[in-house]
């Protein structure tokens, strides 16, 4: 056994007095849980210390907190850990998660933010028709795939540290996005097309996300959601052609085009071409409002008007000749680490058949016929 | 140390200032930077968004003309650029996780005489600074301690996160290198909330709102926090937090002018270059009280 520190942050908006810490010490063997520190704490001392937890295994997803500033499983994390990123005084802190209103202490509402943007996806699946007399038959590969997005236990852990949430709390957020993957890339749902273009058309869907990681770090299952994220796009974008709300597969088809004509990037065509172009009706207004920037940009000779105007770079052949043979491909190829895994973990079985996932194009079904998409 | 330099674009075009106070630097770090001219942009994650073969092909076709610098007796391939760093490391894991498809992207570089064997190594000069130049070198090359100097860090989202993919844990804190740089340059570290959060740079064409409303934050609380300045190793970042500066300060409400400078320029100046060489003039905020600094006779100075 060995004593830890808790301080857990504490607050009850029913009263009206404002959020305070609350330190506690627990004695318990270091493998043990964060969340069985904080039961010890309330069941020993003090009775009103608000958790929500019920599996005490990482599978209920109720436990969802901030361990040292770190969203979490407090079940799923031991104190010896939890102490070993404390900080230098050594206690441990708790705290209720992000970007969700708080109902007491370590008690978020995920009602309020986390299953209301779930709903806000159709989160089942829509069969395709008519229904096969037995069973859908689908590819061993597709059904990996989504089992990374599958795995999601619902614990908000991601929504608590979205970055682009912070800033913008209609943004239909992390989970409730890898949750729409986990239909998009399964071929037996019918509505691949007009679940992205729901998401594209909402100027706080696909193309709201930031691109931080935060989401990746924080998921205790690996879900990676901003990798689904960016797939949703990569097959908005390429497989279905929709024109989002907020530019962003334009963007990227901009920056792709760039790239590919200048080599490096050439940022002065960057923002006009995200636009449609210098001239399109879009890209005056925007570009209108970045003038003031520019003109300052240009006084402080951060940029010269050669700069803004000329292509001072060309595209290697080397490098026209990679778009050619990739752009060209029949089929995206996609090499996925989640259904591969790596070499050297692969080491000894053989049984690592594709490893360079095909990415079927949506609304294709697994036996090459059209999915309906009506 | 000789490197395989990959200076990004953004560092030649819209900060070229980055680019230059980096060539400033580097001889008084004693690194030779040979510049690896005919590579391409990594992508910045856009790339991979809408291919990721592209993406990874482009990378492999850079990492394999940094191995010939490499076999020509350069340590290791360096950028200067968070983004790069982040952007490049994704690529070169799937890259480095299977012979079978590093052979289908070998196949597309093979026209050009041009293979990448797996395991680069490829370092943002935060890392070069503190894993191969050490601190305590560091530290003794300092001419001009920034002694009084209150500094928040930018890190960049692609230089911090995922943890697991950039190799940052206990016995590597990457997370916590530029503090430890501004420390051993005699500056005081800043603490605030934005420090690893996200400039919101990605999403300036998509949702320009919530864009500045990231950079604007983070700046109110680094003002908030009385930072004389930030530092970030990342040029997208300096793009959203010095050149959106003035739009972002519209977005929140408030006045920010809070000077953002470059890594190479901190180190630069605490080495001894002047301002001007390290180009602060072209940054749009002006950095007034680094320069105010830089030019006061500082207690510090000759006996740190
Ligand atoms: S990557 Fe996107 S979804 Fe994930 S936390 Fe960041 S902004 Fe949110
Ligand atoms: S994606 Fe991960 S972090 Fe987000 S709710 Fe699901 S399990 Fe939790
Ligand atoms: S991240 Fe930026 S600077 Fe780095 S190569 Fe890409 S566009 Fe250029
Ligand atoms: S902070 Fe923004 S621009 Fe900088 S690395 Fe992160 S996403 Fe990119
Ligand atoms: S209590 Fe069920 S996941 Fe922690």
């Amino acid at each position: 056994m060995a004593e830890f520190k808790l301080k857990i942050r504490r607050y009850d908006p029913a009263t009206g007095a404002a959020p305070y810490w609350d330190e506690h010490t627990v004695d318990l063997e270091p493998h043990r849980s964060v969340l069985e520190g904080i039961l010890q704490a309330r069941d020993g001392s003090d009775g009103s210390i608000g958790v929500r937890c019920s599996c005490r295994s990482a599978i209920c997803g109720s436990c969802g907190v901030r361990v040292n500033g770190k969203p979490g499983l407090a079940c799923h994390t031991h104190l010896d850990d939890a102490l070993a990123s404390a900080g230098e005084d050594g206690v441990i802190e708790v705290e209720p998660m992000g970007n969700m209103p708080i109902i007491k202490d370590l008690i978020v509402d995920m009602d309020a933010v986390h299953w209301k943007k779930i709903q806000r996806v159709t989160p089942w699946l829509i069969g395709k028709e008519p229904v096969p007399e037995r069973e859908y038959i689908v590819s061993r590969e597709s059904m990996i795939d989504v089992t990374q997005s599958m795995a999601c236990i619902q614990c908000g852990a991601c929504v608590s540290d979205c970055l682009s949430m912070e800033v913008d709390p209609l943004f239909v957020g992390p989970a409730a996005l890898a949750k729409t993957y986990r239909f998009v890339g399964d071929p037996r749902d019918a509505a691949h097309e007009q679940r992205l273009k729901d998401l594209g058309e909402d100027k706080h869907g696909i193309y709201d996300c930031t691109h931080c990681f935060k989401c990746i770090e924080a998921c205790p299952k690996g879900v990676a959601p901003m990798n689904q994220i960016m797939r949703l796009r990569r097959i908005a974008g390429n497989d279905f052609q929709i024109k989002d709300r907020n530019n962003g597969e334009r963007h990227e088809a901009a920056f792709v085009k760039n790239i590919e004509k200048n080599g490096i990037l050439h940022e002065a065509d960057l923002l006009p071409d995200s636009y449609g172009g210098k001239f399109h009706p879009r890209a005056v207004p925007e570009l209108i409002s970045s003038l003031p920037i520019v003109m300052t940009a240009l006084l402080r000779r951060k940029m010269t008007p050669a700069k803004a105007l000329l292509h001072p770079h060309k595209a290697s052949d080397g490098v026209k000749k990679i778009f050619e043979v990739v752009e060209g491909r029949d089929q995206r190829n996609e090499f996925n680490l989640y259904i591969s895994g790596t070499d050297a973990n692969n080491e000894g079985t053989d049984d690592v058949a594709e490893k360079i996932e095909v990415a079927e194009p949506a609304g294709v079904a697994a036996d090459g016929s059209e999915g309906s998409s009506a | 140390m000789k490197v395989a330099y990959w200076p990004g674009c953004v560092s030649r075009g819209f900060t070229s200032e980055l680019h230059g106070s980096m060539a400033a630097v580097a001889p008084m770090l004693n690194i030779e930077l040979v510049e690896l001219d005919r590579a391409s942009c990594c992508g910045a994650g856009v790339i991979a968004e809408h291919s990721q073969e592209l993406a990874d092909t482009l990378n492999a076709r850079t990492f394999a003309l940094a191995q010939q610098e490499i076999t020509q007796g350069a340590d290791l391939m360096m950028n200067i650029c968070s983004t790069c760093q982040g952007a490049q490391s994704e690529c070169q894991q799937r890259l480095d996780a299977s012979a079978e498809y590093r052979a289908q992207v070998n196949e597309t570089l093979a026209d050009e005489g041009l293979e990448y064997q797996d395991g680069i190594i490829n370092k943002n000069f935060l890392w070069v600074l503190v894993e191969d130049i050490g601190l305590e070198r560091l530290g003794s090359l300092v001419q001009k301690p920034l002694t009084d100097l209150r500094v928040g860090p930018f890190y960049g989202c692609y230089i911090v996160r995922p943890t697991d993919r950039l190799d940052i844990n206990a016995a590597q804190p990457r997370d916590e290198y530029l503090g430890q740089v501004i420390e051993t340059l005699g500056g005081i570290v800043i603490d605030y909330a934005g420090s690893h959060k996200c400039c919101g740079f990605p999403i300036i064409t998509m949702n320009k709102k919530a864009s500045l409303e990231q950079a604007g934050r983070h700046l109110a609380d680094a003002v908030d926090a009385e930072a004389d300045c930030l530092v970030t190793p990342c040029p997208l970042c300096h793009l959203n937090l010095d050149l959106q500066q003035p739009m972002a300060a519209k977005q929140v409400g408030r006045e920010l002018n809070m000077p953002v400078l470059h890594l190479p320029q901190l180190v630069g100046l605490a080495l001894g270059i002047s301002p001007e060489e390290l180009g602060l003039q072209h940054h749009i905020v002006k950095p007034t009280s680094v320069i105010d600094w830089s030019q006061a006779v500082v207690g510090g100075v000759g006996g740190w």
